[in-house]
């Protein structure tokens, strides 16, 4: 009798401990709305870009293809935007650092998707896909060009296709051959020594080289994963595929993803990204210059000739928000970079803003353990994960390649 | 049946008892009570009674949005020409607002609108408002769970 009510009770322990168990494979319905919330099917459309006219245009996106592409937008004829960001390689190049003219300070960003950002660069310092493309052009370590070389050289190579979208071009043959507000004394002196209205004119075609470009790169989006089938599956209720259904690591990691990890407090929504900047203490690289992200730019993005207020805007100022009300001063800027995209992540190692983790699984232990920042505080707390729950993220990870 | 053999059976049986009992615990435990999300209050030292509302429907994650917030005093008098500053943040990130939000119009009837505000983040935010106004100043925290 006693033996059998004790049987009973083991039997009933028992299977109640196998259902706790069980709720780690499988997702609460507040899981499975966040996985849902995680797919491509859940992004919206691309907003229009009302500061760049030109910016659904398909003859400005076929020459911005053309610019992008083209060696000669560079001081010594070997540098394109193509060459960091490289076509065939998620627009990146496997390089913790890029290398231009000589080698950058920050790791080179993929592009897919990236019309989606309200600020560019790591640190946020352009508001505009086609003021970001500007700066590269003339950045000493990158195509180190000069404004002038860049408005002689599309009027003597894309002269009549650029007057075809955008609009006639000034006379260029008096501007010197090289000058520019960055570059060597001599080109800044030639470029201070220009009259407003001729730097103006060259100020217009640069900025409509930046707009064709931003025009090609709105094209550059992501393809679904293995991790979209299966949460459009779950969204329609139905069993995913054998080939689209996730391993029990790769649930595993999912869950922890969504949850005890904290990781998807940021990494958020289709695009696996906040769209904003955080200190998570990622250590700086010796040997490079003093680098304090975004409270480092806040300042520039305000002043940049180029910017959503200034006078090569096209559209309204109402498309300004971002800028008008960004944040100037607040001590979480101090080493704050930007939340990057996880899509495609285990295709692209090094990670982090200058390269700083060859591996997935440094950047999950770096989370985990929650290092203090050198500068300003970490956003990040540490979590304490298993070898197991380490090894599920990383699985998980590898469900967001196309 | 030996006696040994009971005492196994005994501890086994006692230690799948505790983590059944621990699991329905688990299992059946309530969530945490959420923050007070009551969209008007009176400011906290009583000066003014606020409300909130978001000027074009519920905000979405990442949407930079304008919201009215209406003062009145207590006794239901629109609150004009108030300097009204805006803060907040999310409490369990210990980090600000990510954007600046700004009083950018007097609506008439005590109105005001903020532009600039952005939910970075899904997640329970508080929203500060602190109100300058002859009456005195005085602040009001709202909690929002987005």
């Amino acid at each position: 009798m006693v033996r059998g009510l004790l049987t009973k009770l083991i039997a009933a322990a028992t299977i109640t401990a196998a259902l706790a168990g069980c709720s780690d494979a499988d997702f609460s319905d507040a899981e499975k709305r966040t996985i849902v919330s995680m797919s491509l099917a859940a992004l919206a459309p691309l907003p229009p870009d009302p500061t760049n006219r030109f910016a659904d245009d398909p003859g400005a996106a076929a020459l911005g293809a053309t610019l992008f592409f083209d060696t000669g937008m560079s001081r010594d004829g070997n540098v394109a935007c193509g060459t960091c960001h490289k076509i065939d390689r998620q627009f990146q190049d496997d390089l913790p650092r890029g290398i231009g003219v000589a080698e950058t300070n920050r790791r080179t960003m993929p592009l897919a998707g990236v019309a989606r950002d309200p600020f560019f660069f790591w640190d946020g310092r352009r508001d505009s896909l086609w003021s970001q493309a500007l700066v590269p052009l003339e950045n000493v370590l990158e195509h180190a060009g000069t404004r002038t070389a860049y408005a002689h050289y599309l009027k003597r190579r894309f002269g009549e296709r650029y007057e075809r979208i955008f609009q006639p071009l000034p006379e260029l043959s008096m501007l010197p051959a090289s000058a520019g507000p960055f570059g060597t004394p001599a080109e800044k002196a030639a470029w201070a020594g220009m009259s407003d209205a001729e730097r103006k004119g060259v100020d217009r075609i640069f900025s409509d080289i930046g707009k064709a470009i931003a025009a090609f790169e709105r094209s550059l989006v992501h393809g679904k994963t293995r991790l979209d089938r299966f949460a459009d599956a779950l969204a329609q209720g139905r069993s995913p595929s054998a080939e689209d259904d996730l391993s029990a690591e790769e649930r595993h990691g999912l869950k922890l993803f969504i949850g005890k990890a904290n990781c998807s407090t940021c990494h958020t929504g289709p695009r696996f990204t906040d769209n904003h900047f955080h200190n998570t203490g990622v250590p700086p690289v010796a040997g490079l210059p003093a680098d304090r992200g975004r409270i480092a730019v806040v300042d520039e993005v305000l002043a940049d000739p180029f910017n959503c207020a200034g006078k090569f805007r096209d559209g309204g100022e109402e498309a300004c928000g971002e800028l008008r009300f960004v944040q100037k001063s607040s001590p979480e800027l101090v080493r704050a970079y930007k939340t990057p995209s996880l899509r495609n992540v285990a295709g692209r190692p090094p990670y982090m803003h200058a390269g700083q983790f060859a591996t997935l699984e440094q950047v999950v232990s770096h989370y985990a353990t929650a290092p203090k920042s050198v500068e300003g505080e970490s956003e990040i707390h540490a979590v304490a994960l298993s070898d197991g729950e380490r090894a599920a993220l990383v699985a998980f990870l590898k469900t967001l390649s196309e | 049946m030996t006696s040994a053999w009971r005492m196994v059976v005994g501890a086994f049986g006692l230690v799948a008892l505790a983590i059944g009992f621990l699991s329905v615990v688990f299992l059946t435990a309530p969530a945490a009570p959420g923050p007070d999300l009551a969209r008007s209050k009176n400011s906290a030292k009583g000066l003014y009674a606020l409300s909130i509302a978001p000027e074009a429907g519920e905000p979405r994650q990442g949407d930079l949005h304008a919201w009215v917030v209406t003062v009145k005093t207590r006794q239901g008098a629109p609150v004009e020409g108030a300097e009204i500053a805006i803060g907040g943040g999310m409490p369990e990130h210990a980090h600000g607002l990510p954007t600046s939000p700004e009083a950018t119009a007097y609506l008439g009837d005590g109105r005001y609108r903020i532009e600039g505000m952005k939910f970075s983040m899904t997640g329970w935010w508080q929203l500060k408002f602190g109100i300058t106004a002859p009456a005195g100043a005085d602040e009001a925290t709202f909690n929002l769970v987005l």
